[in-house]
């Protein structure tokens, strides 16, 4: 069971998701990043079913990029989460939908910091708190990326680990 | 197939109809214009097939509306047939496994196709070249994975040619699975693991993904001079999933495999020390598992490329194994006899 969280403080978005990438019952990997810069300030945690996870991050992640070559400056967070809905709410609907769970985190230089929550239904909320999965800490999930994002960018903060290493 | 496409084959009807475009050259037409030997000679491909990499002539499966039901293969519904039914169940079951350390990369599988209860061939090549640096193994179906192997084969040889350089290991990873993605959730099993060799530093995107931006693995940072030279273990499935890490184990016999490998794997094992883990974790899984047996295949892969192993019939390592037991049980007897006579 994958698991994210992200916290919005008054000038700052701390998020986690852990480390694991599990086929079935072996755990293939303990070190896996499940979060997407989307930009400077807005990053994108993604967890959900296998493939469709990256696929679907980075076609969004990709887009931004290109927002921003081709009109200069990037898109706001606000913008992102709202672009990252409609695109999901699109493929909804078609025969290849998406199975993807997302928090999207960032900092906007007008409106401050911003987490937004979205499922795999496409439903979009901004919210103060929000979580992903289970999160069973030591046992079932070892260690967890933690990272910080405020006004000056992301920040990579010491990874959470059960320290049994 | 890449001569067909040098020489302009693929001009002709019959080509057209039996050996669909390629994935490439679905996209961008910008190379398209600016490579002087294709403009003029090459028509506008149709793109109303979805961007389905590959129209592979194939029974259209039921469509599926269903929200939860994963997508059906993206046909017009004009072309509605029953699914047809399997006369055998597939060949499945393996233990594949991979493998980096200080001398390079360690490729390991056995040679045991089964379908169903039956072994269908007990001297299987699970372990392919792709090309000079890169080695494929394969887990899942045996069928579909002989085709993806060509399919991926055939593409890095056409993006050499075009590109005069080759793709790396992390490219064709990635090419692969964008080729497998129309596929999910169709009963295509395909769980590849590429081993190989990164010769040049592979290009850098212009926004770099977040696995190179943000802090890599700590054995890859120590080890390579540059995160895109050098060793390269990366996991490709039809689910979707792509990982690269240090040591994959793929199979019904991956959690033996798994078992043996995470007790003994160090980056600073030797050439012969990693060799015989591998062997090693081979042999235990064909043990206990049903699915896996035979022989053993293992290819070492340096930065002078991949070389192979003889393949070792796995009963002499059991046969060894028996006698080294025997011969401990003996061992132990002995000394019991001698502290019990004091």
């Amino acid at each position: 069971m994958e698991y994210l969280i992200g916290i919005q403080g008054p000038d700052f978005v701390l998020v986690a998701a852990d480390n694991v990438a599990a086929s079935s019952i072996i755990q293939m990997k303990h070190d896996y990043d499940k979060m997407f810069k989307l930009s400077e300030k807005i990053l994108m945690l993604c967890v959900g079913e296998a493939g469709d996870t990256v696929q679907f991050a980075e076609y969004i992640q990709k887009n931004v990029q290109l927002y921003k070559m081709r009109n200069g400056y990037e898109l706001s967070p606000a913008a992102a989460a709202n672009f990252t809905r409609k695109n999901l709410a699109e493929y909804l609907r078609s025969r290849t939908p998406y199975h993807v769970n997302l928090l999207l985190a960032g900092y906007d230089d007008t409106d401050g910091p911003g987490l937004y929550y979205m499922d795999y239904l496409s439903s979009l909320a901004k919210a103060p708190f929000a979580a992903h999965g289970y999160g069973r800490f030591i046992l079932n999930l070892p260690s967890f990326t933690v990272r910080l994002i405020d006004k000056e960018g992301i920040h990579d903060l010491e990874k959470l680990t059960s320290g049994a290493k | 197939m890449a001569l067909e496409d040098v020489c302009g084959f693929e001009e002709t009807l019959l080509h057209r109809k039996w050996f669909p475009a390629s994935y490439l050259e679905d996209s961008a037409t910008s190379y398209r214009t600016t490579d002087s030997y294709n403009s003029g000679l090459r028509q506008e491909k149709s793109v109303g097939n979805n961007g389905t990499p590959l129209h592979f002539l194939m029974p259209a499966l039921p469509y599926s509306t269903t929200f939860n039901r994963r997508r059906s293969f993206p046909v017009p519904p004009a072309n509605h047939s029953v699914t047809v039914r399997r006369p055998f169940p597939l060949s499945h079951g393996t233990t594949t496994l991979g493998f980096i350390f200080q001398g390079g990369v360690i490729a390991a599988a056995d040679t045991r196709a089964s379908a169903g209860g039956l072994v269908a061939c007990p001297a299987v090549h699970k372990i392919t070249p792709i090309h000079s640096h890169l080695v494929v193994t394969s887990s899942g179906s045996g069928a579909d994975c002989m085709l993806w192997e060509r399919i991926l084969a055939r593409e890095i040889r056409l993006y050499q040619l075009r590109h005069r350089r080759r793709l790396s290991i992390r490219g064709a990873a990635k090419l692969l699975s964008f080729m497998l993605h129309p596929f999910k959730g169709t009963e295509v099993c395909v769980a590849l693991t590429l081993c190989g060799w990164d010769k040049e530093a592979g290009n850098t995107d212009c926004v770099q993904r977040s696995e190179d931006s943000f802090s890599q693995d700590a054995t890859a940072i120590a080890h390579s001079a540059s995160p895109h030279r050098g060793p390269k273990l990366i996991y490709v499935c039809s689910d979707g999933a792509r990982l690269q890490g240090d040591v994959f184990s793929v199979g019904s016999g991956s959690p033996y495999a798994y078992g043996v490998l995470d007790r003994e794997l160090r980056w600073t094992l030797s050439k012969d020390e990693a060799v015989s883990l591998a062997r090693e974790a081979v042999f235990r899984a064909t043990h206990r598992d049903a699915y896996s047996g035979n022989n053993v295949d293992l290819f070492l892969i340096t930065a002078k490329g991949w070389s192979q192993r003889k393949r070792e019939d796995l009963k002499e390592e059991y046969y060894r194994d028996m006698e080294r037991r025997a011969k401990r049980v003996e061992e132990r007897k002995r000394l019991t006899e001698i502290d019990a006579s004091r």
